[in-house]
């Protein structure tokens, strides 16, 4: 006979409060996790979308997301000369605060060469860019429909494309626009002061890029590439693997750790609460245990009681918590991502925390004496 | 003269230490055969729920010795380490506050009994109707004992105590919530019990009207027994 069930249903008005409380706070944790795997998938969405083989970037930096890169335009083509490469794309990356219809916009701007590496990957819907000038493709998330018209600057471009669920690291939306439209648009944002220096000829030009993207015929040994990139004593070269790692490792790495020891703490709390339930439940059922052992019950059955409940309440709890985020996850501002190994992870973690949890209500539980039962 | 079910030998407690010492129960000597229905009286505090529990195996002699259904139990230190065991085999209990688990029902309150001394499932659900039968609540089964009379969650205790066919049954103020009518019930019931399941029951009580039903009555005052006398 199954006592912790039978113990529920006599209180199932109070189990399912209790439940419903824990399986928020829960919810809560697996967002955390959620949250943290989106970010790492949206930081690499824009690492990925181009997808080339090559990162060549300014010379002893680690551009171009995780410190500034800048190198000439012309490296382009020397590069696209190297023996091994397929081709090669000349690219540009800022940040741009738009302003849509009086809504301020924070977007990423791509500025990549049609028909080269770093444009956007698929297309959700629209055309790639075909123009030489003022055509875009927006993100989804920018809110901007297909075939609208704004103006950045002085002009005005059209939406022919969309992308889905590209976005920077902060999580604003991507605009893919020409190199030859970002590299203006870049020129009139950095203002006055650049503009004198570039007069002078010492940096900030528009004829600048933050990086050149490349693919290798098949075959090709990369790391003899990086090598012989390398030895232009201005540039640097990695290969994707690199380019990801890094991003994970500047952009990602914070907020891993944060999001982590905010997680364990979570879940320590989540133990102490459940561990109280269970405690006070016990000590609601003294007498009843009492009983249980007067009439001949072994430990095993008064510790399976506790223990079945505190698993019961932890399961149900975690998978409502799991599935209201999960009905959730689309509306969050930024994007969650569950996968099916956390959710497993943390599914034995809750077990755990429960087993743990009703530690202390065993105790109590078996230290009751079976006297306790007699008398008023 | 019948075999002794219960044998007591100079059966002691105290409680406490020093000061603080109380003893309440001192030096018992006490014989109770199969088929009979024994009262326990005296005063309040004189000891009798601590001879109760001591016979019970539910609080540890200070000193003495315990023979239950002629198995050695106490002897200094309790020789069976598994207690429960031991009441589970031997003993049924029926408390004044009836002690039925609220969140079963009342055939599961006597079901769990069964299924711990090891009946299978139908078994125990078998035994558990015909006692529930046998004792005239039947029909309350599937009910909550929060949802029974105090008659009727009284006769649930005793069918419950019944349940493993127990050689001793200790009812500790088993009639105190109960009219005569009802309490005479309960001890005709008990005196089925006794004959029919060979068994030895022992009851404390303060009901003067139960007196008469009962095949021997022991007195205690200050944790001793006094006399022995026939009643009816
Ligand atoms: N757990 C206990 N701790 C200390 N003293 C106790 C305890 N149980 C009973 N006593 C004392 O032992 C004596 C006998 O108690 P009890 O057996 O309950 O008497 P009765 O059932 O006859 O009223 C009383 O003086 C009581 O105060
Ligand atoms: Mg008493």
């Amino acid at each position: 006979m199954n006592l912790a069930i039978r113990d529920i249903r006599h209180h199932m008005g109070r189990f399912v409060l209790t439940c419903l409380g824990l399986a928020l706070l829960l919810g809560v944790v697996v967002s955390m996790v959620g949250i943290y795997r989106g970010l790492v998938s949206d930081a690499l969405s824009l690492v990925r979308a181009p997808a080339p083989d090559l990162w060549v970037v300014e010379g002893k930096t680690r551009g171009p997301f995780a410190e500034a890169s800048r190198i000439p335009f012309d490296m382009r083509d020397a590069i696209a000369r190297i023996d091994g490469i397929a081709e090669a794309g000349a690219v540009t990356y800022q940040s741009l605060q738009l302003e849509i219809d009086g809504r301020i916009l924070r977007a990423f701007v791509v500025g990549y060469e049609p028909g080269r590496p770093g444009g956007p990957a698929n297309l959700a819907e629209g055309r790639p860019i075909e123009r030489s000038h003022f055509e875009i493709v927006a993100d989804r998330r920018t809110g901007i429909p297909l075939a609208a018209k704004f103006k950045i600057g002085a002009d005005w471009f059209t939406v022919v494309g969309r992308t889905a669920g590209q976005v920077d690291s902060a999580g604003n939306p991507t605009i893919y626009m020409t190199l030859k439209d970002a590299q203006k648009i870049q020129f009139q944002q950095e203002g006055a002061a650049a503009r004198n220096l570039a007069v002078r000829g010492e940096s900030g030009t528009p004829n600048q890029v933050n990086a050149v993207l490349a693919k290798l015929k098949p075959g090709v040994d990369r790391l003899a590439l990086v090598q012989a990139i390398e030895r232009w004593k201005h540039l640097s070269a990695m290969t994707q693997n690199d380019q990801e790692a890094l991003l994970l490792q500047s952009v990602v790495e914070k907020a891993r750790k944060q999001i982590g020891l905010f997680t364990a703490i979570l879940l320590v709390v989540s133990t102490v609460i459940i561990a109280l339930i269970i405690h006070t439940m016990t000590l609601d059922k003294v007498r009843e245990i009492a009983t249980l052992k007067l009439i001949g019950a072994p430990d095993r059955s008064i510790v399976g009681l506790i223990l079945q409940q505190a698993l019961a309440m932890g399961t149900i709890s975690f998978s409502l918590g799991a599935g209201l985020l999960f009905l959730l996850a689309g509306h969050f501002p930024r994007r969650v991502e569950i996968l099916p190994g956390d959710i497993i992870a943390l599914a034995s973690a809750v077990a755990l925390a429960c087993v743990l949890a009703s530690m202390l209500g065993v105790r109590h539980a078996l230290k009751i004496d079976p006297a306790q039962a007699l008398g008023g | 003269m019948n075999e002794a079910i219960v044998q007591l030998r100079g059966l002691s407690k105290h409680y406490g230490e020093g000061t603080t010492r109380v003893d309440a129960l001192k030096e018992v000597d006490l014989d109770i055969s199969a088929g009979s229905v024994v009262g326990l009286l005296g005063p309040s505090g004189s000891g009798k729920s601590t001879l109760l529990n001591l016979i019970g195996a539910i609080v540890d002699p200070s000193a003495g010795l315990i023979r239950l259904d002629g198995e050695l139990v106490y002897d200094g230190r309790w020789i069976r380490k598994d207690l429960r065991r031991l009441r589970l085999e031997k003993i049924g209990f029926i408390f004044q506050f009836h002690n039925l688990i609220p969140f079963l029902n009342v055939s599961e309150n006597i079901e769990i009994v069964l299924e711990l001394a090891g009946y299978t499932l139908a078994d125990a659900r078998k035994r558990s109707l015909e006692l529930l039968d046998y004792l005239q609540v039947a029909d309350r089964a599937q009910a909550k004992p929060s949802q029974l009379s105090g008659g009727q969650a009284q006769r649930v205790a005793i069918a419950r105590a019944l349940a493993n066919r127990p050689r001793i049954i200790l009812a500790d103020e088993p009639t105190a919530a109960l009219d005569f009518e009802r309490a005479t019930i309960v001890i005709d019931l008990l005196h089925r019990v006794a004959d029919e399941q060979h068994a030895a029951v022992i009851v404390v009580t303060h009901d003067e009207k139960i007196m008469p039903r009962l095949d021997e009555i022991h007195v205690l005052r200050d944790g001793a027994l006094m006399e022995k006398e026939a009643a009816g």
